[in-house]
């Protein structure tokens, strides 16, 4: 206010009215009843679409008739096998103290773990690569913690893999539940007899699924790259043999299918394998969709420029990326002496030109990345883990490693050096140059969380 | 029988249900054209690289307030070979206040010139012969009468020049165009695969009566600018040699960090019981 005065400038009467204005809307947006402002707020300030609490039963208070003590008293549960005596606050009304079981009791839940007798096992149970002993190891641990069989695997005693576990409890209990039922028709919808454990899928499947997860980004884009253009293929087969003769021998449609050969990793188990592929190239399938689109929608050109197909391919490929990731493409291709547009747009300096475009995106959020890891990192080391073992290590490493940080901009070494060391933000960062590949660069200094 | 020796084998898997195709567009086109116009030839593409542009003498001492250059604007073949065979004709398109603005040049060298004083972005319009191309296209050129260092009197002598390369790309050529081109130097032809038959090129038809289409001998092509893709590709080749020297680097690190702070058996994590 007083620099408005100081500046003469007129103080605006307006937000004062507005402030009354906004006031009163705001109260009849509001409609809680029974419950404070701040908790409604918590549910966005929107009324529930399914009243889950009645509100006018939140502020009843209880019918004064009765009398209400708190009492710290002993009691039993049902889930305990020991005499341990436990006490807890309990609600009594008018001098009753409440009956029944300790209610959390029916949440002690455990496993039918079968367990076989000396001369079933003989019986029925042998097996080359099982001792006796193991096995009733394995059983005692599967009671004890309930099938739970990463921590059974842990425990046990000779190394032993989840699945060789599994296997050799599931078809042990099978094999006890068949021997001992009167008849096999009684049993057969038992779900252990049902469905009995396949080691050599569940191996196979976790092996798929490992490898799955563990694609990296650019070998997701390329399977996705891969589908979308066996799509496309297919769609274009099945719309031209729609135009020819009915009665032409179809031949296989082998385009999904070398696609999928294509894939690499988990091609032996096809459908969950390639679901769950789908589903992970579901988010990056648009921008090679676009790509492949963008090839497509050229062909349907008559005619075009060479320079208009790279700006097309070029938008494609970025179609990604945010404004700013563009901008600092294109600082990069500037730093390494390239033009924006090549001066001799033929069909190979177009495809390099692209090319050099998508590897430079890949850096970028590769440093990105990089950079994520390390604000993680630090903020691992500076907060409440402070004693791991690991975390020594872990910064040292950090400073020791012969590497750069890489800045903003990454520096090639071109001849606009004073360009370049303005635009530079952030103090002390080594800059990166071609011509000197290892020790040239200042050690970094140890990062702050505050840096990034 | 089926249309003589023309069967293109085409690149996917539907060259058996071919022979069938051709019977069908025998029997419908019936004009007089040439069979099998509509037959394009699919997966490869032509290309025409031209480069246009224009250059601009300043006048000198015949320069007067609304007429200090001379300029001249031109599509040319970027090896200098006439275009007529692609081109059929170019539409000029300048500045509102030159009378009759809408320049058509009908005959290969597709070239304009004119006098003036101010610089404006001229439209040029390229048609193709109907058997290349039904759609026009077009292109746009700054011209540019001043030079970039202003130091001194502008000379008669040297002109500014301002060109750019571009290539034409056909992707759907149809088989009469492709044959008419195929060993016209104008026309960047891929190689074709051995099992492909196409009718006999025609020798290359000259639709000047001098036949000087091309630019090679013109007047103005010791101005003509030189360009070479090897110069772009080498310094985009050691450009992504870099970026890609770079990304080694930096995947080296995120997988040095990534692999740290995990006490726990790094098996485990990923089954699920």
């Amino acid at each position: 206010m007083d620099a408005k005065d100081i500046l003469g400038l007129p103080k605006t009467p307006l937000p004062i009215a507005q402030e009354k204005k906004s006031r009163p809307h705001k109260d009849s947006q509001r409609k809680p009843d029974g419950i404070s402002r701040e908790v409604y707020a918590l549910t966005g300030g929107v009324a529930p679409l399914m009243p889950s609490i009645d509100v006018s039963q939140l502020k009843r208070r209880p019918p004064s008739d009765e009398k209400i003590t708190w009492q710290w008293l002993p009691f039993t549960s049902s889930a305990r096998k020991d005499n341990l005596q436990l006490y807890h606050w309990v609600r009594v009304v008018n001098g009753v103290p409440p009956t029944g079981d300790y209610s959390f009791a029916k949440y002690n839940k455990s496993v039918d773990v079968i367990r076989y007798t000396d001369e079933e096992y003989a019986k029925y149970l042998t097996d080359p690569k099982w001792t006796k002993e193991e096995t009733d190891q394995l059983f005692d641990l599967c009671e004890r913690f309930d099938l739970r069989f990463i921590i059974i695997a842990d425990r046990f005693p000779t190394p032993r893999t989840v699945e060789e576990l599994k296997d050799r409890y599931y078809s042990a209990s099978r094999a006890i539940l068949v021997a001992r039922a009167p008849s096999p028709g009684e049993v057969a919808s038992h779900p252990l007899v049902k469905e009995p454990y396949n080691v050599t899928q569940e191996i196979e499947r976790k092996r798929a699924l490992s490898m799955v997860l563990s694609q990296t980004k650019h070998q997701e884009r390329k399977d996705a790259e891969v589908l979308a253009e066996a799509k496309r293929i297919a769609e274009s087969r099945m719309a031209a043999r729609a135009a020819e003769e009915p009665d032409l021998p179809v031949p296989p449609d082998i385009g999904p299918e070398s696609a999928e050969r294509a894939i690499g990793p988990g091609d032996t188990i096809s459908p969950s394998n390639v679901q769950v592929h789908a589903a992970a190239a579901a988010p990056s399938t648009s921008v090679i969709a676009d790509n492949s689109s963008t090839l497509a929608s050229l062909r349907m050109l008559k005619v075009y420029l060479r320079t208009y197909a790279l700006e097309q391919m070029v938008q494609a490929a970025s179609s990604s990326a945010g404004l700013r990731t563009i901008k600092r493409v294109e600082q990069t291709l500037q730093d390494l002496g390239i033009n924006l547009k090549p001066k001799v747009p033929t069909k190979a300096v177009c495809a390099e030109h692209l090319e050099l475009r998508k590897e430079i995106l890949t850096l970028l959020n590769l440093q990105k990345q990089l950079q994520y890891k390390e604000a993680e990192g630090s903020s691992f080391r500076d907060g409440s883990y402070g004693d791991m073992p690991g975390t020594a290590k872990r910064s040292q490493r950090a400073v020791d490693q012969d590497r750069t940080f890489v800045p903003d901009t990454i520096s090639f070494g071109g001849d606009r050096g004073v360009k370049r060391e303005q635009k530079r933000k952030g103090p002390g960062r080594a800059s990166e140059t071609p011509s000197s590949p290892a020790g040239a660069h200042k050690r970094p200094r140890k990062m702050k969380a505050s840096d990034l | 029988m089926p249309h003589p020796a023309t069967e293109a084998h085409v690149e996917d898997g539907g060259s058996a249900s071919k022979p069938q195709r051709i019977i069908k567009l025998g029997k419908t086109t019936e004009d007089g054209d040439k069979k099998g116009t509509n037959k394009r030839v699919k997966d490869f593409e032509l290309c025409v690289p031209i480069v246009y542009g224009t250059i601009a003498f300043y006048l000198g001492r015949k320069a007067s307030e609304s007429q200090s250059h001379k300029w001249t604007v031109y599509v040319r073949g970027a090896t200098n070979e006439d275009l007529g065979a692609v081109i059929k004709h170019v539409v000029f398109q300048l500045h509102p206040s030159f009378n009759n603005p809408t320049r058509v040049v009908e005959s290969p060298p597709f070239e304009l010139s004119e006098c003036g004083w101010g610089e404006f972005e001229i439209g040029i319009s390229l048609f193709f012969h109907s058997n290349v191309c039904d759609k026009k296209l077009d292109l746009f050129h700054f011209l540019k009468l001043y030079p970039e260092d202003e130091s001194g009197p502008q000379s008669t002598k040297k002109p500014v020049v301002m060109e750019s390369y571009n290539e034409i790309v056909f992707p759907d050529p149809s088989e009469c165009f492709f044959a008419r081109v195929q060993n016209h130097p104008a026309v960047l032809v891929p190689r074709l695969p051995s099992g492909f038959s196409l009718p006999a090129p025609a020798p290359v038809e000259n639709t000047n009566d001098k036949g000087r289409g091309d630019t090679k001998d013109h007047l103005l092509s010791q101005w003509f600018m030189n360009f070479s893709e090897a110069d772009e590709l080498l310094k985009l080749a050691s450009a992504r040699q870099q970026v890609q020297a770079h990304i080694v680097k930096l995947r080296r690190e995120l997988s040095a960090i990534g692999g740290m702070p995990q006490p726990l058996k790094p098996a485990s994590s990923y089954e699920c019981s």
